[in-house]
């Protein structure tokens, strides 16, 4: 158990003081290499830089066979290591940690339905979709959806609506044509050099 | 969805460079890229750029040039751009960045939206890192999103509002209402936030705790629900059916039952019913069952069910799990003051996790038998402390170290035990002791007289093995500076006794003196030791001396002062220092940290020495023997008077425990050697002759105190030195002499001399003095006596 300095102790109390909260969550490798970041409180890039690194360097040398709870600072830290991935939660003095275990399993399970048995490269080459997954699991560090069903089913969804340029364009006329005329005409814009180019070119040759 | 093949290269490039400097120079290029790109119109490839930026935020480097293109992205049309857009705002804006600001008035577009997704972005960005403004400004839609018939879009919308109450407090009453018709609903997920709005608005505001305690029997019902109903595909967890909302829904009840016995009562049938039906084979069971066991506990339950309760957290202790254990460890550490027998059945369990590997679950198991350890348990448990102790982790070394001083105080079953725990600690932890651990051994050590030998003897064995604790060796020289004579006759009772000879001693004294892991403090404590000694020991009295001489012109301030003190000792006060450094007396048994009378902001090792110091510069040159001639002087008289003492005399009247009477001037003593001011009370003039006048003016201080005031002066031509008072008095009653002012009285009255005189009087009996003058004038000696019978003023 290791307590940090007390420089920063008073970060966690400043505005919020929620009983039950998550403050953060970090995924990092074994190497101490930060995969994922999502933080739940404001704070300065130099104040989360410094707790990223505390707390990896603290995480890093727990024993294998170790508690997944430790005190650090005034937190309740939880985490868990999958494969080669530390899951790593900051909650509140009056959270129960069981449950959060149980929130980080299903973050896991999600993951791994999503892309199918799923290792830490997946999310190093789509860190912006775990982070939708994410997105889509908790919201302002609460669980949203207890059914995992259903959350794949949203995240699903939302792909689809990025994929499909209909959609899009549908989006694109409905709400934004009053108000981004510039946008709408840059999207025409390229259809119509395209187009001036050829017949340029078609001129020049001729 | 298709990966952002731009995005990925990318990652492989800087993934594939092999040093630090490779990987900035990769980086670089590609943020210069990234931002040329932001600088163009719009293009294809927005989102992606944006990506890439965020990857490189993670790795560490800056990527604050990104935030306005966050905007910009967010109040695309496009949605693929919108939702990267909306997660570099919550990467790289916080409620600190003024651009924050500027994402307010698209957040508000967006939460209007008519597609669903896209109202979801907004509603989880405001949940992420909307500040107070934003709150303030978006709260109202919010509002309205939660009576929308939409569920995805009304479960975002709870526990928005829930990161809006928690921003700014006032807003709850906004969401009462909305969140109170919630609870009606059936989908889990909204359920799940309509919970978690009301535990924040709860939390937040007593009077909207009144108005949702009469929601307690639908909670109870939508609960009972899940713990009864069959296996339900979509939420089941192992056999559990949505563990997230159970635990959600007791945390609620126990905020709601808290202080309420109409509401503990509604939820005891189900608590009941949960804690027993829930199964407890893997963690998600175990931890519905923890979330139940916080609330039986919290609110007030009927006695059963608190037994029940506890009887879970017992059952925890012994599961497998380490997780389990310590979450165990840490409810039941709640509980241990107001049920403390219902623990203590746990207790062997319990001290069983100190031999834990894990140093979070040894901390646990440390706080919980610090708790737990009572007098009838006390040897036992300390057995295991101290083993524990020899082998805890540093950080816990200081915790463990005071709780076992605590206890030992608290329930010691026997003095000598109670000193074997402290020195037992002081060898093993040393290091890790509080500063007063000190001074308080030493006051225990003179406290018990009777394991004086046993004690010292035992002391200097553990400083002949090992002088790096310090506070261990600085009690050790205190001990053997002060009994040194018991530790020199070689017989012990308790103990084995050591055979010395006086250079034994001496070496270890000078070893400790010597030795550079003594702290400056340390010497000072072997340094008194040694002088001490000086009156236990016969032979080496000259190597004291020696040794006491070359300190004199030590560096360190304090040893030298001491140093040079002694040395006056031992040169212009050689008849005083016995009397000097005569047995400590029995130190009276304040509260922790205290010292008596006014030296309380010096701990007490300090003022040991410096009573010593201040005992031999004040005291006037008075030959000790003639105490002895005083009282063949008086051998005669009819009232047996007592013979007036010298301050350093009163002190060895307290070599046992029996308290004498005169220990109630000792408080004075430690209290300061300052004469009292001398108060306008009438004087009377007692001896004169020879041009040597002595007045006399008396005080009450108390109902059987007085001090009188003594004055001389001298009127004749010639100087007199040497000038020395005694006084006698009758043998109820108790005096104390204090220094006198000077000892040398100029021609002409020139300067006066004053010396004070405490008198205790208890038995009121009449009050009579002898005094005793002598002085040397013109180089012959010359002595008197005067009677004093009535005092003036009393």
């Amino acid at each position: 158990m290791v307590y940090g300095g007390s420089e920063a102790a008073h970060l966690f109390r400043r505005k919020f003081s929620a009983l039950f909260m998550m403050q953060f969550m970090l995924l990092f490798s074994r190497q101490g290499k930060l995969r994922l970041q999502k933080w739940y409180v404001p704070l300065s890039d130099k104040e989360k830089k410094k707790i990223t690194r505390e707390l990896v360097q603290t995480v890093l040398a727990r024993k294998p066979k170790m508690c997944s709870f430790l005190e650090w600072r005034d937190l309740k830290i939880v985490y868990k290591r999958y494969a080669s991935l530390y899951f790593c939660c900051a909650i509140e003095d009056q959270d129960n940690e069981l449950i959060t275990l149980e929130i980080i399993h299903r973050y896991v399970e999600l993951l791994d339905k999503y892309f199918g048995s799923v290792c830490e490269l997946d999310i190093i080459f789509n860190f912006e979709k775990a982070y939708f997954i994410l997105d889509e699991f908790l919201l302002g560090g609460e669980a949203q959806e207890t059914s995992k069903k259903n959350v794949l089913k949203a995240i699903e969804q939302a792909d689809l609506l990025q994929e499909n340029i209909d959609f899009q364009m549908r989006l694109f006329a409905g709400r934004q044509r009053c108000r981004d005329p510039s946008q709408r005409a840059g999207g025409n814009w390229t259809h119509i050099n395209t187009f001036s180019i050829i017949v340029i070119l078609l001129i020049i040759t001729l | 969805m298709s990966p952002s093949v731009p995005l990925q290269e990318m990652i492989r490039a800087i993934r594939s460079a092999r040093t630090q400097c490779e990987e900035r120079g990769v980086i670089q290029r590609e943020c210069a890229a990234i931002r040329a790109q932001f600088r163009q119109t719009d293009n294809g490839g927005r989102s992606h750029n944006l990506a890439k930026l965020l990857y490189v935020h993670m790795l560490g480097y800056p990527a604050h040039f990104g935030q306005m293109e966050c905007v910009r992205m967010i109040a695309s049309p496009r949605y693929s751009e919108k939702r990267v857009g909306y997660l570099g705002a919550m990467m790289l804006l916080d409620e600190k960045q003024d651009a924050s600001l500027l994402i307010t008035n698209s957040i508000k577009n967006d939460l209007s939206h008519s597609n669903q997704y896209v109202q979801s972005l907004a509603l989880c960005t405001l949940a992420c890192m909307g500040s107070a403004e934003m709150c303030r400004d978006l709260a109202p839609e919010i509002d309205r999103l939660l009576r929308s018939s939409n569920s995805y879009i009304k479960k975002k919308a709870a526990l928005c509002a829930v990161h809006i109450v928690r921003k700014v407090h006032d807003l709850g009453e906004l969401f009462v209402p909305s969140a109170r018709s919630l609870l009606s609903e059936k989908n889990h997920g909204v359920l799940h936030g309509a919970v978690v709005l009301i535990t924040e608005l709860c939390e937040r505001s007593p009077e909207t705790l009144e108005r949702f305690r009469k929601t307690v029997p639908d909670l109870v019902q939508i609960m009972k629900g899940l713990v009864i109903s069959g296996y339900s595909p979509d939420h089941d967890v192992a056999g559990v059916s949505d563990p997230f909302l159970q635990v959600r829904i007791l945390r609620l009840l126990r905020i709601l039952g808290r202080n309420n016995e109409a509401a503990s009562d509604a939820m005891n049938d189900l608590l009941a019913q949960v804690a027993t039906n829930t199964d407890s084979t893997k963690t998600v069971g175990n931890a519905v069952l923890y979330e139940t066991v916080l609330t039986v506990l919290d609110i007030k339950s009927e006695s059963g069910l608190r037994v029940l309760a506890v009887n879970i957290l017992g059952r925890f202790l012994l599961n497998n799990d380490r997780n389990i254990r310590y979450i165990a460890m840490t409810s039941l550490q709640k509980i241990v003051s107001t049920d403390h027998n219902a623990v203590q059945r746990h207790r062997g369990t319990i001290v069983d996790c100190l031999k834990d590997q894990d140093a979070s679950v040894k901390r646990r198991a440390l706080e919980l038998s610090l708790a737990l350890v009572s007098a009838s348990n006390i040897r036992s448990m300390m057995k295991e402390l101290l083993i524990f102790l020899s082998s805890c982790p540093p950080e816990l070394r200081a915790q463990a170290a005071s709780g076992i001083f605590n206890a030992a105080e608290r329930y010691a079953p026997s003095k000598r035990w109670h000193i074997d725990t402290i020195l037992h600690v002081l060898t093993t932890a040393g290091g890790d002791v509080r500063d007063e651990t000190v001074p308080n051994l030493i006051q225990l050590i003179t406290n018990t007289s009777e394991l004086h030998c046993y004690t010292v003897h035992k002391l200097y064995r553990a400083l002949l093995t090992d002088i790096s604790q310090q506070p261990l060796v600085q009690v050790a020289c205190w001990c053997i500076g002060e009994y040194g004579d018991l530790l020199l006759k070689g017989e012990c009772q308790e103990t084995e006794a050591v055979q010395v000879t006086e250079d034994d001693v001496l070496d270890a004294l000078e070893i400790v003196l010597q030795s550079h892991m003594s702290t400056p403090t340390t010497r000072g404590f072997a340094l008194t030791a040694t002088m001490k000694l000086s009156t236990r020991i016969t032979d080496n009295v000259d190597r004291i001396r020696s040794i006491v001489s070359i300190y004199g012109s030590c560096i360190d301030v304090e040893l030298q002062q001491r140093a040079v003190e002694y040395n006056a000792l031992f040169k212009k006060y050689d008849h005083m220092r016995a009397a000097v450094l005569e047995r400590m007396p029995v130190i009276q048994k304040n509260s922790l940290g205290q010292t008596n009378g006014e030296l309380s902001e010096e701990p007490m090792k300090e003022s040991q020495p410096g009573k010593v110091k201040q005992e031999e510069t004040a005291l006037p040159p008075q030959p000790a023997g003639q105490v002895v001639d005083l009282l063949d002087l008086l051998g005669g008289s009819q009232e047996p008077l007592q013979p007036g003492s010298s301050v350093g005399g009163s002190a060895s009247t307290q070599l046992t425990a029996a308290p004498t009477s005169a220990g109630g001037d000792l408080l004075d003593l430690l209290g300061g050697f300052e004469p009292t001011p001398l108060a306008p009370a009438p004087t009377v003039t007692v001896y004169e002759k020879n041009g040597v006048t002595l007045t006399l003016s008396c005080e009450q201080q108390s109902e059987s105190g007085l001090t009188v005031t003594l004055t001389a002066s001298n009127s004749t031509d010639s100087d007199i030195s040497g000038f020395t008072l005694q006084a006698a008095v009758p043998k109820s009653v108790q005096l104390q002499m204090r220094a006198p002012s000077r000892d040398s009285l100029p021609a002409h009255g020139g300067a006066k001399l004053t010396q004070l005189v405490v008198l205790n009087n208890p038995n009121k009996v009449n009050l009579k003095m002898r005094i005793r003058v002598s002085y040397t004038c013109q180089g012959s000696v010359v002595q008197d006596m005067v009677q004093v019978d009535s005092f003036p003023g009393l």
